[in-house]
């Protein structure tokens, strides 16, 4: 039944409701807005400069590392850009090297065998208790006292190189045939999600139940075998070579990439082993009981009986150690690596706009989360139950 | 349900309230300000042996650390009137612009964005210092123009990353820097091998091989010099007194070297005749009066610390760990560049 429309009234709640909120919103708007005023005409007064104008005036240094081609005479907002691939590198290569590290060791926890299980939980309680910032420096003076210089570098198989100056290897020489391996595999992976959608439908139709795991990946392979055979079996390789001062050539992760990675991975795969272990634990030994009882052998009952239902358990505190690990890739500055923090800390230094160095910071690591969080509640979304 | 719409309000009011007042601090003069404190507060560097570095008992040395003992004595009375802040690169223009510090001696180099952006003055060159290389003895490595392709390991926030591009971009040979935020982190980063040469200023080159190398003698400075870095206090804009006597005190300390008045002999002199002596001792004339301060400011400032060239000996000086030569930093009339208007 839908109230009848009032006139409305001083003592009517919803009024109050309304005003009450009209109130509190011009409150905080009228204090941001007057923390900003004030800033911007303190610094007016002060005489210090300020405004994003300095964004595209040209850098004038140089950046260790990079993904993208960077220039000293390119603009600040060029570096930024670099600093922000170098970020999204570190936590993408750590989410992924995370999440299987955690997910084993996770499981690991779980184990009948003692040892291991001992070794897990050892694992767990080391690393997440020991601050983050320690751990990065730590591996970092560890990779730099442990490997040789350039000019001894270790040298364990042909081609690569390891020393104080990082890792190098060898990379393909890219050629058009590389390409064509990419569409064969391209190819191969839509074929393979054909394979299964017509395998799962066919179980469905029929109960006979195929291998869903092995062919897909034959498939896909053999997608990108026959592409790169078409390619006319490119095989030429850009090999790293010594020579005195360095290593030139072939692909290279730095140290200080290593560092950031390992670091930060294996901090934050003490926390996903636990989110691991807690979310399957979630799943009652009832529906494994089940699982057995139905005949489905250990691996399909975890596939197709465990996972979906600890996965709900998962994801949401997931989606936080991931953003955790984007967030804490800022502290990748002290070990030396070229990050957004590290581009914007010289960016504030040579222009003195720190106001707006940071501005920027901020942004971008509230974008990267936002978009994060974003893509993992889609996921979970995905896998929530579905109520019919 | 009405009471916490009440305190939500009354809440955010206080909030807004407090920011208001919030914006009216400051008002008065720096100077006003250090004598009703009784105290100058003076940014340093957080760890640069022989320019401002605790020592084993905590007091605070170097020749960034006299300067502001000198104003002290020279404002206040007492030299050991100063409050350290020590702060890092990216932390010390802030400081000074925020009025957390009086003054920042901190080894900082005067360029034009420095002193035409960002609110501040410079006042005097304290040590004319230029950017080298330091690298291992082992790498036979003579001069920077060998360092190609090499790793070079250099602290972000300061005037170096640029220079660094700049040199290397001018004699076309490619490196790669690579940047540590803490100054320990990149030095550790170079003793341990990581890079082939480590970059800052010359004086910094030499406290880190001092101070930091297992072996100091393992390890080599580079002739060459690719940039020029005068050193000095800064201080903030809109306080034209305040600048003045920063300035004038350091200023009084060359005079002093000038004209021989140490420390030691500084109480001797004040009965000396020579007009630009007492002149500088008060004896004669009142300069303190044209600066805000009592006549005897240049007097305590010497009694103190020493004049320029004592402060320069006794921290970086030849005879100090650094043995660092007087080369620029020595008297206009004995090589060097060292230039104070004249006190009259």
């Amino acid at each position: 039944m839908r109230a009848k429309r009032r006139d409305w009234s001083w003592r009517s709640r919803a009024t109050r409701g309304l005003i009450y909120q009209l109130l509190a919103v011009a409150a905080i708007a009228t204090a941001v807005w007057f923390i900003a005023h004030n800033t911007l005409e303190n610094m007016r007064v002060r005489g210090i400069q300020s405004g994003f104008g300095f964004l595209t005036q040209p850098a004038g240094f140089d950046i260790g590392e990079s993904v993208i081609a960077f220039d000293s005479s390119d603009p600040y907002w060029k570096a930024f850009l670099v600093g922000l691939s170098n970020t999204l590198r570190a936590a993408v290569v750590g989410i992924v090297v995370t999440t299987i590290l955690g997910t084993l060791i996770g499981i690991g926890r779980l184990s009948r065998n003692f040892l291991l299980r001992g070794v897990c939980a050892g694992y767990v309680e080391l690393f997440r208790n020991i601050p983050v910032l320690l751990q990065l420096l730590m591996w970092y003076f560890i990779l730099n006292e442990w490997l040789p210089p350039v000019a001894e570098a270790l040298n364990p198989l042909p081609g690569v190189f390891l020393s104080k100056s990082g890792m190098s290897f060898p990379i393909p020489d890219w050629e058009r045939g590389h390409g064509v391996t990419l569409v064969g595999l391209a190819l191969g992976a839509v074929a393979a999600w054909a394979y299964r959608r017509w395998a799962r439908a066919a179980f469905e139709r029929t109960g006979i139940a195929r291998p869903m795991v092995w062919p897909v990946l034959l498939i896909a392979v053999a997608g990108a075998l026959l592409g790169w055979l078409a390619g006319g079996a490119p095989t030429a390789l850009e090999v790293p070579v010594r020579n005195d001062l360095n290593i030139a050539g072939g692909g290279a992760v730095t140290p200080e990439f290593l560092a950031v990675t390992i670091g930060l991975s294996i901090y934050t795969a003490s926390f996903v082993a636990e989110i691991v272990r807690s979310g399957i634990q979630s799943v009652s030994w009832g529906q494994t009981e089940a699982a057995g009882a139905l005949g489905l052998s250990r691996g399909q009952a975890l596939r197709l009986v465990l996972l979906p239902q600890a996965l709900r358990v998962i994801i949401p505190p997931l989606t936080n150690q991931y953003l955790n690990l984007t967030k804490n890739s800022s502290l990748a500055v002290a070990v030396g690596y070229p990050d957004l923090v590290s581009i914007s800390n010289t960016t504030l230094n040579q222009t003195g706009r720190a106001v707006e160095c940071i501005a920027v910071i901020m942004a971008v690591y509230l974008t990267l989360s936002l978009v994060t969080a974003a893509l993992m509640n889609w996921y979970n979304a995905r896998s929530a139950i579905r109520e019919r | 349900m009405r009471k916490p719409a009440l305190q939500f309000i009354s809440a955010s009011l206080l909030v807004v309230g407090g920011a208001l007042f919030a914006s009216s601090a400051h008002a008065g003069k720096t100077l006003d300000a250090i004598k009703q404190r009784d105290q100058v507060v003076c940014g340093v560097n957080t760890g640069l042996a022989g320019f401002s570095a605790a020592d084993s008992q905590g007091n605070w040395v170097g020749l960034d650390v006299d300067v502001c003992k000198a104003i002290a004595a020279a404002v206040l009375g007492d030299a050991k009137k100063v409050k350290w802040v020590p702060l890092n690169a990216q932390q010390r223009f802030t400081a000074l612009q925020s009025g957390e510090v009086d003054i920042l001696s901190r080894n900082t180099t005067f360029t034009l964005t420095r002193d035409a952006s960002l609110g501040l003055f410079m006042t005097a060159v304290t040590y004319y210092d230029g950017q080298g290389f330091i690298v291992t003895k082992k790498s036979k490595i003579t001069s920077a123009k060998q360092l190609k392709n090499a790793e070079i390991c250099v602290q972000s926030g300061t005037t170096t990353e640029k220079n660094l591009t700049d040199y290397f971009k001018s004699i076309n040979v490619k490196m790669k820097p690579v940047v540590f935020e803490g100054f320990e982190a990149s030095v550790k980063a170079f003793f341990s091998g990581r890079c082939q040469a480590y970059t800052t200023d010359a004086s910094g080159l030499a406290s880190i091989r001092n101070k930091e190398a297992a072996k100091p003698d393992d390890y080599l400075i580079l002739p060459e010099l690719i940039s020029k870095e005068p050193l000095g206090p800064m201080v903030r804009r809109g306080d034209d007194e305040w600048f003045t006597i920063v300035k004038w005190a350091i200023y009084a300390l060359l005079e002093a070297e000038e004209y021989g008045l140490t420390q030691a002999n500084v109480d001797q002199m004040k009965t000396s005749t020579e007009p630009p002596i007492q002149r500088i001792l008060g004896t004669s004339e009142d300069t303190g009066k044209l600066l805000g301060l009592d006549k005897e400011w240049a007097y305590r400032e010497i009694k103190a610390v020493g004049n320029y060239g004592e402060i320069f000996e006794r921290n970086v000086g030849p005879t100090s760990p650094l043995k660092l030569p007087r080369g620029l930093n020595n008297l206009w009339n004995k090589g060097g560049i060292q230039y104070a208007p004249p006190i009259r």
